[in-house]
């Protein structure tokens, strides 16, 4: 085994097994290992001890309202595409409890939180992902006013990536440029070949935790291979996406007949705004004990399909599903360009599988330009 | 992307800008039917000092138990020390406000949102339109410009209530008037005692001959009274970028994080209420946009 650790930058291979090695380092250096596995027929992320809880040899098949977990003729650590879980379960919970309020001598007072955040290594990343990841960064970060409970938990998370070589019969990521490759802001990024890793290292930390590994440098042949298997991925991906006129396609057409026709499906119950891993949209609910004494602000996801999301006192502002779904779809491909200097979609795909009437982001979009 | 890991355990979040701070109510006044002026300070003597707002932001104010809802300031921007909330009993936070007394006291964290742009458009005439409740963050305008009269031309109040009985601030009316204000008033249904206007607000542009060449309107009330006197004021060739708008949405965080709020490309706590006209102007009137 070497005795150094390697570089920042460097493409090294390990031995599949060997990943418990790091996994190994992460918990010992106080991380929480949040990983994918398998449950309930799906492969979602939760917390893991080892490699042995991965959904290895497991595999999705995704379409519009279908998704179904399959066995894989190999057994491939990373061989599936994102199910209905996303990180920002983690960094962004759907409930928490934002500090306490406590009634005292006829006034009240402010009880802050006295537990740290957690602390998380991200185990399987996929490039959407960490780009889903670096929007959210945007909204709770990068403003006027920062979100400390994201902030906590952001500042000290450990991501493990992995290279997108399965993409799935929703995912449209090449369109958007967030993937097959994992892009930057990860600590290692892992490229899964047949019986090998490649590694590369992005941060010390990462270096850090390959320290029990035994590694070798990455052969020519394999980072070949690499590059041809994510080259394979690309053009097996499901969907794609036009945006070359994005946000000014929507905003042009905030009239569109489609608006109707995709109303008249929509359920507005708001799957896609709970598995979307860029949706951020919360409320604050007052939790009182039953003496009217203690007091929680509890944040919860809140989804812009809820009849009362847009409730001022008279009415609603959007009272109907064709507004709803025009807000929701406008937001993400139009005015979040403005809003955050980025689109709010990442092409994983996850509100189409997920659609229980299956309507596909893609399809509405094109339909708007005019091409369905 | 980690470069170390700092300590054994991280940082523990604290409630950071949600976080809401007592206020005593000192006064209460009844305004109207089911809307009162409430006057608060904060417990906290260095918030107290500390705290400073300008005309047309909002605080958030909460109960515990209930809950928090946006409300804006409608006292003088000058004595900050003493925050007016003129309110109307209209949800479930404002209803149990109602039933406060003072003394009380109540949450309260801001200030949040744009303000009315005073600095801006020192010179020019002015041509203040409100309806209802619209009025309450319009009553800081008026402060400031009968504090510093000399840096304003004409000032227009257009102002409409339902009945006389709802006309808000009415014993402020003849103060103002004779710090020279104009004050066109109306209502949508008369009483016996009523000598003035009846019918809706955007009609009482046609008593003004107003320059548009140096008048700012500032508008603040119902969607729809604001659609037309935006339509009035363009009828006179007022640009739109001199047409500011104070807009409603529901707002839940003030900091632009919940998403409720959201007008197209705006957040409504963050980059509004105020807006100039033109900058919300293609999404403005576009249906439950």
């Amino acid at each position: 085994m070497p005795e150094f650790t390697p570089n920042i930058g460097a493409f090294v291979s390990i031995q599949k097994s060997d990943l418990q090695r790091v996994l190994e380092a992460l918990k010992q250096a106080g991380f929480t290992l949040i990983g994918p596995t398998v449950d309930e027929s799906a492969i979602v992320y939760g917390e893991i001890d080892g490699i042995d809880d991965l959904p290895i040899g497991w595999t999705d098949r995704q379409e519009p309202a279908s998704y179904r977990i399959v066995r894989r003729q190999d057994e491939a650590f990373f061989g599936y595409t994102v199910g209905p879980h996303s990180w920002k379960k983690f960094l962004f919970p759907p409930k928490q409890r934002l500090f306490r309020v406590e009634k005292k001598n006829g006034s009240f007072q402010v009880v802050d939180e006295e537990e740290p955040a957690p602390r998380f290594a991200f185990i399987g990343v996929r490039g959407c992902e960490l780009q889903a990841i670096h929007i959210q960064d945007r909204v709770f970060l990068g403003g006027p006013y920062q979100d400390p409970n994201y902030k906590a938990r952001r500042q000290q998370v450990f991501v493990l990536a992995v290279n997108c070589t399965e993409p799935g019969g929703t995912c449209f990521c090449a369109s958007l440029g967030t993937g097959p490759q994992v892009g930057s802001g990860f600590d290692i990024a892992l490229t899964e070949l047949d019986d090998t890793f490649i590694v590369e290292v992005g941060s010390e930390v990462g270096a850090t935790m390959m320290r029990n590994v035994p590694w070798r440098p990455t052969s020519a042949f394999e980072l070949q291979q690499a590059r041809e298997a994510l080259a394979t991925a690309v053009k097996a991906m499901g969907r794609q996406l036009d945006t070359s006129d994005l946000p000014d396609l929507l905003y042009n057409n905030l009239e569109h007949e489609r608006w109707n026709q995709v109303a008249a499906r929509c359920l507005s119950c708001a799957n896609c705004t709970m598995v979307c891993p860029t949706c951020f949209c919360n409320d604050v609910l007052e939790v009182s004990d039953l003496k009217g004494e203690q007091f929680e602000r509890v944040r919860v996801w809140d989804s812009c399909f809820s009849i009362e999301f847009s409730h001022v006192h008279g009415g609603n502002i959007r009272p109907h599903t064709r507004a709803r779904y025009r807000q929701w779809l406008t937001h993400k491909f139009a005015s979040w360009i403005d809003q955050f200097g980025i689109l709010g979609c990442v092409g994983c795909g996850r509100c189409i599988t997920w659609c229980p009437v299956g309507i596909d982001v893609t399809e509405e979009i094109d339909a708007i330009r005019g091409e369905v | 992307m980690l470069n170390t890991i700092t300590t054994a355990t991280g940082p523990t979040p604290d409630a950071g800008p949600m976080r809401t701070h007592p206020a005593r109510i000192i006064a209460i006044k009844e305004e109207a039917y089911a809307i009162a002026t409430y006057e608060i300070e904060f417990e906290d003597p260095a918030l107290k000092e500390a705290y400073q707002f300008k005309a047309g932001q909002f605080n958030m104010l909460y109960l515990p138990g209930i809950g928090e809802a946006p409300i804006s300031m409608s006292s003088d921007p000058a004595t900050p020390q003493v925050i007016g909330h003129t309110i109307r009993y209209a949800g479930n936070l404002t209803r149990a406000i109602s039933r406060l007394q003072v003394g009380d006291v109540i949450g309260v964290r801001g200030p949040y949102g744009s303000a009315w742009p005073l600095e801006q458009i020192e010179g020019d005439d002015l041509c203040i339109v409100t309806g209802g409740i619209g009025l309450a963050p319009l009553r800081p305008v008026i402060y400031h410009v009968l504090r510093h009269r000399e840096r304003y031309g004409r000032v227009f109040l257009l102002y409409g209530a339902r009945t006389p009985d709802d006309m808000l601030y009415e014993d402020e009316f003849e103060s103002w008037k004779q710090q020279g204000i104009q004050l066109y008033l109306t209502v949508d249904r008369a009483d016996p005692s009523w000598r003035g206007h009846v019918g809706v607000v955007p009609m009482l542009f046609y008593l003004l001959r107003l320059d548009p060449k140096k008048t700012t309107v500032l508008t603040c009330g119902p969607e729809i009274m604001i659609h037309f006197v935006i339509y009035e004021a363009m009828a006179r060739r007022i640009p739109k970028e001199r047409i500011y708008v104070s807009m409603e949405r529901n707002m839940k965080c003030g900091v632009g994080i919940c998403g409720h709020c959201q007008f197209g490309p705006h957040f409504v706590c963050k980059e509004g209420p105020v807006f100039p006209y033109a900058a919300i102007e293609p999404f403005f009137g576009v249906e439950d946009f």
